[in-house]
């Protein structure tokens, strides 16, 4: 039975912050399989297409019948621990700051026999396992053997919090707290344990609805923060910048127009301005310090979550130039992952289709409640998951983006979502 | 009396020099935290002033700090050309680079309507409200600026309230302005130079619902005359008397700009 996590103690102020040693994150590009299902939460193994071998490790050429068609098969990870171990010695200096570590072989099921870390809750050997796939602190792929059925804490488990970035006793941005999604997600993060949420607010004159009862939380706190405004991004790093544990950028201006249906650029621009530089400014001004703390005690820094669009994968031609800005914004984003994977920072990318609120107005159902966003976001921390396509449109739309963006492409000319 | 304008400059730099006409900078400071004009959302926006760092003595730029600042032509402390309105779309000189400078040294009449803004932000100044300055200070001489003093500025200048200083409500904005009759008034009976305020705006915040919407933008520009935005310090201005310098970038076909608004001011005023 897995403890609670409870509030850790405050830091003590004399000793050197603890500094990240990143577990081994080499892969080879077969290998690579395994972090891109594991980046959206998925246990996924080669499987021959021609004979049906299940593979582990992954390969290039099947093991039994030298096949090189290998396709990534979503597995349920039952099995069976076949032997468990606990190090009580590394020369590894992530898991040698971390022994003792307990590590386990389990059959699965379905074929092959693999290495897996071993959740707390998980019995001596022999016994039933169910295998997932996790990113640890590398950003890599691997497997955790967890018991066949949990307790209520087993998210607290001590070596899977490794792999997760819960909320919980967690010091929270939210940059925009204005818009619907903003108040959702610092509603959710407050309901999800964090111990402060900052919340940003833009051009305070304006006053919205939601704003004052947002505010009247416990946990919450509002903050002056226009992402738009390099001055007011620095001032607000510089204030509390080095005790933001979870950055979660939920700027955002979405106007619906194409090319042809809105004269001049200045909304484009607009646009750009929050959701693709808004992005730069915050994570110039607040990246330093983030990469700093990512072994700050047990709830030190770690993740970045980007509130982006599936609009991002293709264009869609009725709110064109917001698709591109958000397309801009995923570039960015995957050099922001970059420069924070080295440093033990996890980014969240965050897909959702059209959000149900005052600019999709027009658009029929199905859209996505800023409320199922925001438990997305959540849920995607605590899975420790880095891509997120949240909603019935967002899968559908990702699934057809897989099979073929060129006839999505031509599919959404045509207004078809 | 036999005074020549080499005299009258040169008395008025040794003025300048030795206190006795004094600079009051009736300009709010351009800062990114300043309040910008509200529109409903799906309308074009004025872009709020922002400043970037080019270079701060850092491997940027060794030696030097610079900045890019941007903004919209109604940014701050501004002033508004005819053509900024419809109504004045067509007229002569109508934008900031045709205009004739001798208009950007001008005059001020400054009426105080403190008292009355301070019990209602949705004050509207009145040809009454004229006549009463008239009756105090005499007539105000065509020419001349008119600047409404409210005391509005202090919101942001003294308090740093830019919710205050916008005083938005689900109705709109709440500040004080000027009647149509008022607005007429200035424009046929005494040829104004123009119209200026301490607000986001030379109308009141509820001037679209007045007849005509926004009677100083439309009025006034349609009849030529200009506006002055977001004033400040118009409580250190003596009711007439004092000679404003109010120069507008030249931006070509400009419909206004941020400016630096200076009056000179007699030191015993």
């Amino acid at each position: 039975m897995t403890a609670p996590f409870m509030k850790p103690p405050r830091k003590n102020p004399v000793l050197r912050t603890r500094q990240m040693n990143l577990p081994p994150g080499a892969r080879g590009r077969v290998a690579l399989g395994l972090t891109a299902a594991a980046a959206e939460g998925r246990f996924a193994l080669q499987v021959c297409a021609d004979c049906g071998a299940l593979q582990y490790p992954p390969r290039e050429a099947c093991h039994r019948c030298l096949s090189p068609r290998l396709p990534w098969q979503a597995q349920t990870g039952e099995g069976e621990l076949l032997a468990a171990t606990t190090l009580a010695h590394s020369n590894d200096l992530f898991f040698r700051e971390r022994l003792p570590w307990r590590l386990g072989m389990v059959r699965l099921d379905a074929g092959a026999s693999v290495m897996v870390h071993l959740h707390g809750e998980v019995g001596e050997a022999p016994c039933r396992v169910r295998v997932g796939a996790r990113l640890d602190r590398a950003g890599q792929a691997v497997l955790i053997g967890y018991p066949e059925k949990g307790t209520a804490h087993m998210a607290d488990d001590t070596m899977l919090r490794e792999m997760t970035s819960d909320p919980k006793h967690r010091k929270v941005l939210v940059t925009d707290g204005k818009s619907p999604v903003g108040q959702a997600v610092a509603r959710a993060m407050a309901q999800a344990g964090a111990d402060i949420v900052w919340v940003g607010h833009a051009e305070p004159w304006k006053q919205l609805p939601g704003l004052a009862e947002l505010a009247a939380l416990p946990q919450v706190t509002l903050v002056p923060l226009d992402v738009t405004d390099e001055r007011s991004v620095n001032e607000r790093a510089g204030e509390i910048g080095g005790k933001v544990d979870i950055v979660v950028n939920t700027a955002e201006l979405h106007r619906g127009f194409g090319i042809a249906a809105r004269r001049g650029t200045d909304v484009a621009k607009s646009e750009m301005e929050v959701n693709y530089f808004g992005l730069l400014r915050l994570a110039q001004a607040f990246g330093p310090a983030l990469k700093g703390r990512a072994a700050d005690g047990a709830t030190h820094a770690t993740a970045w979550v980007n509130l982006l669009s599936v609009y991002a994968l293709a264009n869609f031609p009725a709110h064109g130039t917001f698709s591109a800005s958000k397309a801009a914004a995923l570039s960015l984003a995957q050099c922001l992952r970059a420069e924070m994977r080295g440093a033990g920072i996890r980014v969240v990318n965050v897909f959702p289709g059209p959000i149900d609120d005052e600019w999709n107005q027009n658009l029929p159902p199905p859209k996505l409640a800023p409320a199922a966003l925001a438990s997305a976001i959540v849920k995607a921390l605590r899975d420790g998951v880095e891509d997120v396509y949240p909603g019935d449109v967002a899968q559908e739309w990702l699934a057809r983006w897989r099979d073929n963006p060129k006839v999505l492409e031509r599919e959404l000319a045509a207004g078809g979502m | 009396m036999n005074t020549t304008p080499q005299d009258i400059l040169a008395g008025l730099t040794l003025a300048l020099a030795g206190g006795r006409v004094r600079i009051v900078d009736l300009t709010q400071t351009l800062s990114s935290e300043f309040p910008a004009i509200a529109l409903p959302p799906e309308m074009g926006q004025c872009q709020p002033f922002r400043i970037e760092q080019i270079s701060a003595y850092d491997e940027r730029g060794p030696g030097w700090y610079w900045n890019n600042f941007s903004c919209g032509e109604h940014t701050g402390t501004h002033f508004d050309a005819p053509i900024h309105w419809i109504s004045g779309r067509d007229l002569p000189n109508n934008s900031v680079d045709t205009i004739p400078p001798q208009r950007f040294v001008a005059p001020a009449c400054v009426i105080d309507c403190s008292a009355q803004a301070a019990a209602d932000p949705d004050y509207l100044l009145t040809v009454a409200d004229i006549e009463a300055f008239e009756a105090a200070h005499g007539r105000i001489p065509a020419g001349h600026w008119v600047l409404m003093r409210t005391d509005w500025s202090h919101r942001w200048e003294k308090q740093r309230d830019a919710v205050a200083y916008q005083n938005l409500d689900e109705t709109g904005q709440h500040t004080p302005g000027p009647t149509p009759e008022a607005v007429r008034f200035l424009i046929e009976q005494r040829d104004v130079l123009g119209f200026g305020t301490e607000s986001i705006n030379t109308d009141a915040g509820q001037g679209y619902h007045l007849r005509p919407p926004y009677p100083c933008h439309s009025l006034m520009h349609g009849a030529g005359k200009y506006g002055l935005q977001c004033l400040t310090n118009l409580d250190q201005l003596p009711p007439t008397g004092a000679l404003v310098v109010a120069a507008p970038l030249k931006i070509e076909k400009g419909s206004g700009s941020p400016l630096r608004v200076l009056a000179l001011v007699g030191a015993n005023a």
